[in-house]
């Protein structure tokens, strides 16, 4: 039960966040060369998209966005899997010598990211693999670090961090819920 | 040993008594009938208040599997099975190993079930030789070794001649045939009743008109012949409808039906249980209805229990594979009871069709409780309630639909030949 | 969130509409897998899965065993040939045996209908049904449903004609069970001698007294195989007259809506149920029944591994 609910970044917020992000990849990339988009579903995706869509604008031209589901690759299956359903991975595309910008909503314990490099992996052998993350809250149990954050929100493990999305898939806040 | 059973509601339909009565019971035989009758002195006295007394229960339809499948059951557990059931008297079909076929095997079981048994076991020998189907048993000498009736049990005389003339000879010697009643071609591989629970359970089923011709060719043959003949088991309401149109045409028909064919329906077999499986099958809801109103109407003169004791090995298996049949000794009465209970037959009528006709149909002098007949008796606990546990059961074999199920009435106490040789706790 | 709460898939009789459509939109997601280079996914990693068939089959099992190895589950398959049953031992006794080497998930095939529910009471791995005699075979139903609603997108509505032996058919069950669930009608056309009684009373099902009749604006026309073993015997007299009233043909398919499909659970009689010029058209969709196979297959093993709930 949530008692305490703290907005932590607003619509205007994460899209300034989304913005920065975007010319940080940029900018270490030398450009949209090689490079694609591939968020996590689902709340990933959406943000995959939203980076996607503001360096279309700043260097024009379209990054190829494409969906992983994490799902068949979890490291909790080992005894018995929990009844999540599987959603679809979507990558129409090579990934042989990409520069892969994966993209997730919160970065936690990291192990939803090790799933998503080893559903990467069996796409072919990327150039190279950068994680874009809206909020980083901490608490790695993996290691394994963001390269572009949008904000880094310290927590305890107790409470719960969401992006929230509204009927159009568009980000309109980030809630910390105690 | 004497005995005196006071203040019981004693129902005798073969004498028209139904009042509440004691009776006195010395060296075996029914002594006396009346009100208030003083015990003479070392005469065990039984309180019967509150329950009924009636003559003992005879089941003309038994399996005891005894010489040959003791592993089923054998004379001793299935006697015994019987007492707790209420019956005195059991009628026990001839396919055993070796079949019932010769004096020697019905010898032997008579004997045993002297020695050892708990009630009377009367033989059934089969009908031709070996249960064949190809040439007639010496009935004579089965009749002569004290075989009551001769059948088949368990397939029909396929052959329709070898049947006509076993109808003319049998009724030449005295003894009556039984049958089982089923066209084979029609019933082939099936395992459970035609309808819709095997169309949804994809089992291949055994169509109702399977019974039905085969009951229609007995009743055809025994008019022809001017013989009689008992059908088993009967299960549908189309052997109902002819059976009841070859009565009233005179023909000399009898039948019994089993306490399953007016309690359950194919429903019973989801779940693919085993120990609903049984041939006949269990059939439909109109079918219980024809039953019970075959019963109500006088059509079906007798219910027997068809026991049918089947290992545990025989019947936890895959369905097509299982064994057919149930036991029923010790679940008939309250499942009987029942039907007065609805409102289906009156006590009197039940205790008729357990007891004194069962007793005439096949000539066993039994089924009476008149002044110097044998003291075979039953008490009956209308009310009792209990529940059929698989340890609590007699029988050595537990093939019961009903475990688990709660019953209401029971017997209280069964004397067979004057001794108490089952009595509740 | 759909949860799938069952132990076992045994028959679309246990499973509700909401189970149907998880297996089926698990199924699409799954489809991705076996379109890539490397179609293998970890997440079945370290489960042993045993395909007992009683019965003869190649699809079936193949389809299973593939399945099995794309979710890197370990897979072993005994046939009746290979195993202890000729030497008279029983299922439950086999079955006890195999539970001993602690399998995860048994599929079945047996010829008896029924059988895994009495397994099910023996063991307690999961088991799924790939086929128990004339019952059901609920992943063939499953992958003819997925079939259906990739050529229209939905099962709502359908018409789906199914003719031939339906007495004997546990495929045709298997749809009408699943089928009826999901808002689908179903038309059933065959000889009387193999339309078992009853069986209009399962759902929204209609049986119908010539093929024709059934085929009458269908969107689907499912052809059941027939056994050849059956003619000349007391169902039907021969595969000549059968193929006459019951076979699909480039006339009567003339019937069915222009878009519809056909499919066949297989293997066909050429020329008995259909035409060659029906089983190798524009509107047979047979193979993709086969394709779609695996993706359910690994949908229904991800499903019963997935909890901790039994039946």
């Amino acid at each position: 039960m949530t008692d305490e609910r703290t907005v932590l970044m607003d619509g205007a917020g994460i899209k300034r966040a989304l913005t920065r992000i975007a010319h940080e990849v940029l900018e270490r990339n030398k450009g949209v060369a090689d490079i694609v988009l591939i968020g996590i579903r689902s709340g990933g995706v959406l943000l995959a998209e939203g980076i996607a869509q503001q360096i279309s604008v700043i260097e024009g031209g379209n990054v190829p966005v494409g969906a992983v589901d994490i799902t068949l690759y979890r490291d909790d299956c080992s005894g018995q899997l929990p009844h999540h359903p599987v959603g679809k991975t979507d990558i129409p595309f090579s990934l042989e010598a990409k520069k892969v910008i994966l993209v997730d909503d919160v970065l936690y314990t990291g192990r939803t990211i090790r799933a998503a490099m080893d559903a990467l992996m069996d796409f072919g052998r990327p150039k190279s693999i950068q994680l874009a993350v809206l909020i980083d809250r901490g608490h790695r149990e993996l290691p394994i670090r963001a390269d572009f954050v949008g904000r880094n929100v310290p927590t305890s493990q107790k409470e719960n961090v969401q992006v929230v999305f509204d009927g159009l898939n568009q980000p309109i806040e980030v809630v910390l819920e105690k | 040993m004497n005995l005196l059973i006071k203040n019981g509601r004693v129902i005798d339909p073969s004498q028209n008594i139904d009042d509440t009565l004691d009776v006195l019971v010395e060296n075996g035989l029914v002594k006396e009938i009346g009100k208030k009758l003083a015990a003479p002195s070392g005469a065990e006295v039984v309180d019967a208040a509150g329950k009924y007394v009636v003559p003992g229960l005879i089941d003309m339809h038994v399996h005891l599997r005894d010489p040959g499948l003791e592993y089923k059951e054998d004379i001793i557990s299935g006697t015994k099975a019987a007492v707790a059931g209420g019956f005195t008297a059991i009628c026990c079909m001839p396919n055993t190993k070796p079949v019932i076929d010769n004096k020697t095997v019905a010898s032997y079981i008579i004997n045993k079930a002297k020695a050892e048994g708990f009630c009377n076991v009367f033989p059934v020998g089969s009908i031709t030789y070996g249960l064949s189907g190809d040439r007639m048993s010496e009935m004579g000498e089965l009749k002569e070794s004290g075989c009551v009736a001769v059948s088949d049990d368990g397939k029909p005389v396929h052959n329709s001649e070898l049947m006509m003339r076993a109808l003319q000879y049998a009724a030449g010697i005295g003894i009556m045939v039984i049958s089982h009643a089923e066209e084979l071609e029609l019933v082939g591989e099936g395992a459970m009743n035609e309808g819709f629970t095997s169309t949804e359970l994809g089992l291949k089923g055994i169509p109702r008109v399977a019974e039905d011709i085969a009951t229609a060719r007995e009743t055809m043959l025994a008019e022809y012949t001017g013989t009689p003949i008992h059908i088993a088991h009967v299960s549908t309401k189309g052997a109902v409808r002819i059976i009841r149109e070859a009565k009233a045409r005179g023909v000399k028909v009898t039948c019994e039906t089993a306490p399953h064919y007016f309690t359950l329906t194919d429903d019973a077999v989801r779940g693919y249980n085993t120990n609903a499986k049984m041939n006949p099958p269990l059939r439909e809801a109109d079918d219980v209805a024809a039953i019970k109103a075959g019963l109500k109407d006088g059509t079906i003169d007798a219910i027997a229990t068809d026991h049918a004791p089947h290992h545990q090995d025989e019947k936890d298996v895959e369905f097509n594979v299982a064994m057919n049949g149930i036991i029923g000794l010790e679940t008939s009465l309250p499942l009987s009871l029942g039907l007065v209970t609805e409102g289906i037959l009156t006590i009197n009528q039940l205790i008729e069709k357990m007891s004194c006709v069962p007793s005439n149909i096949l000539g066993l002098h039994r089924g009476s409780l008149t002044v110097g007949s044998v003291a075979d008796i039953t008490l009956i606990d209308p009310a009792c309630e209990w529940v059929v546990e698989a340890d609590k059961l007699a029988s050595k074999s537990k093939n019961s639909p009903w475990l688990g199920k709660k019953m209401t009435g029971g017997a209280a106490a069964t004397i067979v030949n004057g001794k108490v040789v089952y009595r509740i706790e | 969130m759909a949860e799938f709460k069952h132990k076992h898939i045994i028959a679309l009789r246990d499973l509700s509409k909401e189970d149907i459509e998880l297996l089926i939109s698990t199924a699409e997601s799954m489809r991705e897998i076996n379109c890539r280079d490397i179609k293998k996914v970890p997440t079945l990693r370290g489960k042993t899965i045993i395909n007992l068939f009683y019965e003869a089959s190649t699809r079936t099992r193949t389809s299973f065993e593939i399945a099995g190895k794309r979710l890197s589950a370990d897979t072993v398959n005994i046939t009746t040939a290979s195993s202890s049953t000729t030497k008279g031992e029983t299922l439950a006794d086999t079955a006890l045996n195999l539970l001993a080497m602690k399998p995860d998930i048994i599929v079945m095939r047996h010829s008896v209908s029924g059988s895994h529910y009495f397994l099910a009471n023996k063991i307690n791995c999961s088991i799924i049904n790939a086929g128990d005699g004339a019952h059901e075979h609920p992943s063939q139903g499953l992958l003819d449903m997925l079939t259906m609603k990739d050529r229209f997108g939905r099962l709502d509505g359908l018409k789906v004609a199914i003719v031939g032996d339906v007495t004997h058919s546990r495929v045709a069950r298997s749809n009408i069970q699943g089928l009826t669930k999901l808002g689908s009608k179903v038309f059933l056309a065959g000889p009387p001698t193999m339309m078992p009684p009853g069986v209009e009373k399962l759902g929204d099902v209609t049986v119908c007294r010539t093929m024709n009749e059934a085929l009458q604006d269908a969107d689907v026309v499912m052809m059941l195989r027939i056994q050849q073993e059956r003619q000349g015997k007391t169902l039907m007299p021969n595969a000549r007259e059968y193929s006459r009233y019951f076979g699909l043909n480039p006339s009567n398919i003339k019937l069915a809506k222009p878009g519809a499909i056909i499919m066949h659970p297989g293997p066909i009689n050429r020329g008995v149920e259909m035409s060659s010029s029906m089983v190798d058209g524009d509107q047979s969709w047979i193979l993709k029944q086969v394709e779609n196979g695996v993706a359910v297959r690994m949908s229904m093993l991800y499903h019963v591994c997935g909890g901790e709930l039994g039946e």
